[in-house]
């Protein structure tokens, strides 16, 4: 069964240089008890991807076109207070800065009891269920943590409490954006078995961001390739990782240090830049960029099937 | 957080003492013999004599200065001239009335001040947010003393909904309080300003903040993230600007006590100088200066506090 | 060598007629902005040519016309000596604007050398005039006055010198806060190295740089010294009779409020609207020329 199901997306900043357009086309699924990974450069619109699926957007930004569904639910078009009801305990979010995410004057236990202001239970035992998210993602000493403020905590215990308030909240779906991107290595691999860990004990999915590809090779099932505001490529993991079909996954692949077999001195990087996406071109968005373009890239790319849940947006697709 | 208070009190006392050297400088530069001026035309040489060594002006300026410094520290601030009562004393007699009229300016100026700057926030650009905008632009802007005057012009006099002259019945908190009202609000009618444009600005940096995003992706409801997650965070700064603003208060308070009739320092102040009353007008200067030295130290160590951020820095 | 180098390190800032024009422009574009400029222009244009607006010489006693209501003839009523009240506005605006404009000059020049000392001299230095300046800072303005008046008795000279003590640490800071920040950049350093001496670096390079900033400040504060203005001389500390001024007018109303109003209308209206001109135009010009400068308070 499908949690969450993107598509035909389209995102519209309206900014002082005119329209932005953030996202086009994005199409997706989710599904039940998958882990989902978002990958791409910083800029390429995961985190305007988030925000729209929380609808969260900032002021000046809105959903053009498409649909996003969750459980069957449509989203876009939901009131604030019907999109309310979904966010916690049908969708939570843990956010990419742990140092910020968490309010700097009320006592962690404050904000866990808040969170559950829906359940009507005591105040106790809401402590009670606070302590026990505390405990799942193994914070030492979880009752002192309740009395203390945030700032008294490192960013790898924050990230932990942020983990703590979500997981609490049991949801169907855990957006997790960069959740590791602000901490060192050795709490990244320990973070990455914490929440694969906790996904199998919740039975929920996970859509997880990251620039990360070891990460999400290590964590995802499904994977999504964004680049500049478009989905160029999705599919299995492992489809995606072994079998690359678009020119960026593939630019991608090649660039992550991970995957430096030579030793070399600088790091392969790809050539060009993001485009102006308040001027997106018509055709392939990577074409700019793209060793492999010719004349046909100019129009605009279909989305190919190159396998059963492996879908490329190359005219081109598997052919380079 | 102790190391910080006394690093801060020291800097007080430090202000307060060039503060005193100042003024005792502007007291030794008044031209005229302070004696001559204190006892009155018809005073003899002897008598004019006798004075001069009672008040130690027969001695070297810094012997003076160190003596008036001593002395002020202690307390002793000198007598007044016309019924040689302590210095000290008669302002501490006045002092509750002008605190009693800068804490109802205070409480003008943050009820009115929080919830609209507040507001102003939540509906930023709408024409709510400019019209708060304006006004608390326009409440800076006009000079207290013409509030003043105005307040009494259409509340006491036109409409007589209020009393027009003094602090009310001693003994009687109701009439004293109906006093207050229109002389407070001239005091803190400004600051509402100050305060709405203060809690507005950081109101709407606290709502970018990425923690209030966190709240809102758990759902809960606008009116507990906008007050409790960041008005509370909002209001901070609001300390520290009263803090300073007493500084301006006082002077509000000064125009507010002669418009209004009330006992106060800053009628005592004026009265003491249009009756060339020396002695009194500098106690009462440096004790109104102590008083906002003190009050603006308080409102840091509040500020310190009152946020776990600073209270761990400090 | 030398000269040519720090002629080129320069900044180059020539504010011709060109970016004036569109400077103006600007502002009257924000309604606060063209709302300001209006009441300005409006107090300047009476100050200046309040012989010609009103036929009415403003001493000129005429008890035959004591306490008159507003009408035609006396567009602002008559005052206790039976003086025409718009004819002392008009002329009292007079008195408010050289007094705005020549303490504000006076604070200004004060201001610019003691922060420049601070900025640009030794630390020591520095650190006392801060505390000279936070002890200036610690008297509630009315309260300096008040004590000042005592040394030298209720005049124009005593009004300045308040507005003097009460503007010049703030300036002094700015200057002082900026020079710090310039002393750092390459330039100074560079015109430094090439021997330039301090009088020619503080002139050329660090002055240049700080006045912008500065003459917003400077507009945003013309209406704190208005009020200072008009404040001790409804104290009677200031302008003293029979020179007319807002501040005295507002003062024969607040002493006579209950039977003629008018009179304290007529006092404060202008006050009311010359403070909210200056005010919005001073707004207006920090948005639109250094939103930088866009604090809190």
């Amino acid at each position: 069964m499908t949690v969450l199901a993107v598509s035909d997306l389209n995102v519209h900043f309206t900014t002082g240089a005119g329209e932005l357009h953030a996202l086009r086309d994005v199409s997706f699924d989710v599904s039940e008890n998958r882990v989902v990974g978002v990958v791409g450069e910083s800029g390429c619109g995961k985190s305007t991807l988030i925000n729209a699926i929380l609808n969260l957007l900032a002021d000046n930004g809105r959903i053009s076109s498409g649909s996003i569904e969750f459980s069957g639910q449509e989203l876009t078009g939901l009131s604030r207070r019907q999109m309310r009801e979904l966010r916690g305990p049908g969708i939570a979010t843990v956010f990419q800065d742990p140092m910020g995410a968490l309010n700097p004057v009320l006592p962690i236990g404050r904000q866990m009891r808040n969170i559950q202001y829906r359940s009507g239970q005591a105040k106790s035992e809401k402590d009670m269920r606070s302590l026990e998210a505390l405990k799942r993602v193994r914070l030492p000493d979880p009752e002192a943590v309740l009395a203390r403020y945030p700032h008294e905590f490192s960013g790898g215990m924050k990230q932990r409490i942020a983990i703590a308030m979500a997981v609490m909240m049991e949801p169907d779906l855990l957006i997790a954006d960069e959740p590791t991107t602000a901490l060192d290595a050795t709490l990244e691999v320990a973070m990455i078995e914490l929440l694969k860990d906790l996904q199998r004990q919740i039975g929920c999915s996970v859509l997880f961001i990251s620039h990360h590809l070891g990460v999400v090779a290590e964590l995802c099932d499904d994977v999504v390739v964004m680049y500049a505001g478009e989905v160029v490529e999705r599919g299995s993991t492992r489809e995606v990782f072994k079998n690359p079909g678009h020119p960026y996954s593939l630019k991608l692949l090649e660039c992550d240090p991970a995957r430096q077999t030579a030793r070399r001195r600088d790091l392969p990087t790809i050539p060009g830049e993001l485009p102006d996406l308040n001027h997106r071109p018509t055709g392939c968005i990577f074409a700019p960029r793209c060793p492999h373009r010719g004349k046909e890239c100019a129009d605009a790319p279909p989305d190919r099937q190159l396998d059963e849940s492996h879908i490329v947006r190359c005219i081109r697709a598997g052919a380079v | 957080m102790l190391n910080y208070a006394v690093k801060r009190l020291l800097l007080a006392v430090a202000i307060v003492s060039v503060a005193m050297l100042l003024l005792f400088t502007m007291i030794y530069l008044i031209p005229g013999d302070p004696a001559a001026v204190a006892l009155g035309p018809r005073a003899t040489e002897a008598m004019r004599e006798a004075l001069i060594v009672k008040m130690g002006l027969d001695q070297p300026v810094w012997v003076q200065f160190w003596n008036f410094f001593t002395r002020a520290w202690m307390g002793d601030l000198g007598r007044e001239v016309l019924s040689e009562r302590p210095v000290a004393q008669v302002v501490m007699e006045n002092l509750p009335f002008t605190m009693a009229l800068i804490a109802g300016g205070m409480t003008w100026s943050v009820a009115l001040g929080i919830p609209l700057g507040c507001w102003a926030a939540v509906k930023r650009g709408s024409w709510a947010d400019r019209l708060v905008g304006v006004l608390s632009v326009a409440v800076i802007a006009v000079p207290s003393f013409v509030i003043a005057i105005y307040a009494l012009l259409i509340f006491a006099v036109a409409l007589r909904w209020l009393p027009a002259i003094g602090a009310g019945e001693p003994g009687n908190p109701g009439d004293q309080i109906t006093h207050l009202i229109l002389p407070s609000l001239a005091v803190g009618l400004g600051w509402v300003g100050y305060i709405a444009r203060m809690v507005r600005a950081s109101m709407l940096e606290v709502l970018e903040a990425q923690h209030i995003r966190t709240a809102r992706a758990f759902g809960l409801p606008d009116a507990m993230i906008t007050y409790r997650y960041a008005l509370t965070i909002a209001i901070l700064p609001t300390i520290t600007l009263l803090g300073v603003g007493i500084g301006q208060m006082l002077s509000s308070a000064v125009f507010a006590e002669i418009v209004f009739a009330r006992p106060g320092v800053g009628k005592l102040v004026y009265d003491a100088i249009l009756t060339r009353n020396y002695p009194l007008v500098s106690g009462a200067v440096l004790v109104t200066t102590v008083l906002f030295v003190l009050l603006n130290l308080a409102a840091d160590l509040l500020i310190g506090a009152l946020d776990p951020r600073v209270r761990s820095k400090l | 060598m030398s000269a040519a180098n720090s002629d080129f390190t320069r900044p180059a800032r020539r504010p011709d007629f060109a970016r004036a024009f569109d400077a103006v422009r600007r502002i009257t574009a924000e309604p606060l902005g063209a709302l300001g400029i209006f009441l300005v222009a409006l107090m300047i244009g009476g100050a200046l040519f309040a012989d010609w607006l009103s036929a009415y010489e403003p001493g000129k006693i005429s008890p035959r016309d004591r306490f008159l209501v507003p009408s035609w003839q006396h567009l602002l009523g008559t005052d206790q000596l039976g003086r025409d009240l718009f004819s002392r506005v008009l002329h009292g605006g007079r008195i408010a604007l050289t007094v705005a404009l020549f303490s504000t000059a006076v604070s200004l020049l004060i201001g610019i050398v003691l922060g420049l000392i601070a900025g640009y001299g030794p630390r020591w230095l520095d650190n006392l005039l801060l505390l000279l300046f936070d002890s200036i800072k610690s008297f509630p303005t009315v309260m300096l006055a008040l004590a000042l008046v005592t040394l030298f008795g209720p005049s124009l000279t005593a009004v300045v010198i308040v507005v003097v003590l009460v503007n010049v640490p703030g300036y002094a800071r700015i200057i002082r806060t900026q020079t710090l920040a310039l002393k750092e950049s390459e330039f100074v350093t560079a015109a430094e190295s090439m021997g330039a001496g301090t009088v020619r670096i503080l002139r050329v390079h660090i002055l240049p740089n700080v006045l912008g900033p500065l003459l917003i400040l400077t507009s945003m504060d013309i209406p704190v010294v208005i009020a200072i203005e008009a404040g001790m001389s409804f104290l009677g500390l200031g302008v003293r009779p029979p020179t007319p001024s807002w501040g005295s007018i507002l003062n024969d109303g607040f002493t006579a409020i209950r039977d003629t109003p008018w009179i304290a209308i007529a006092g404060g209206l202008p006050i009311i609207l010359t403070t909210l001109g200056f005010t919005f135009l001073g707004e207006t010009m920090r948005d639109v020329f250094d939103p930088r400068l866009k604090r809190h308070a």
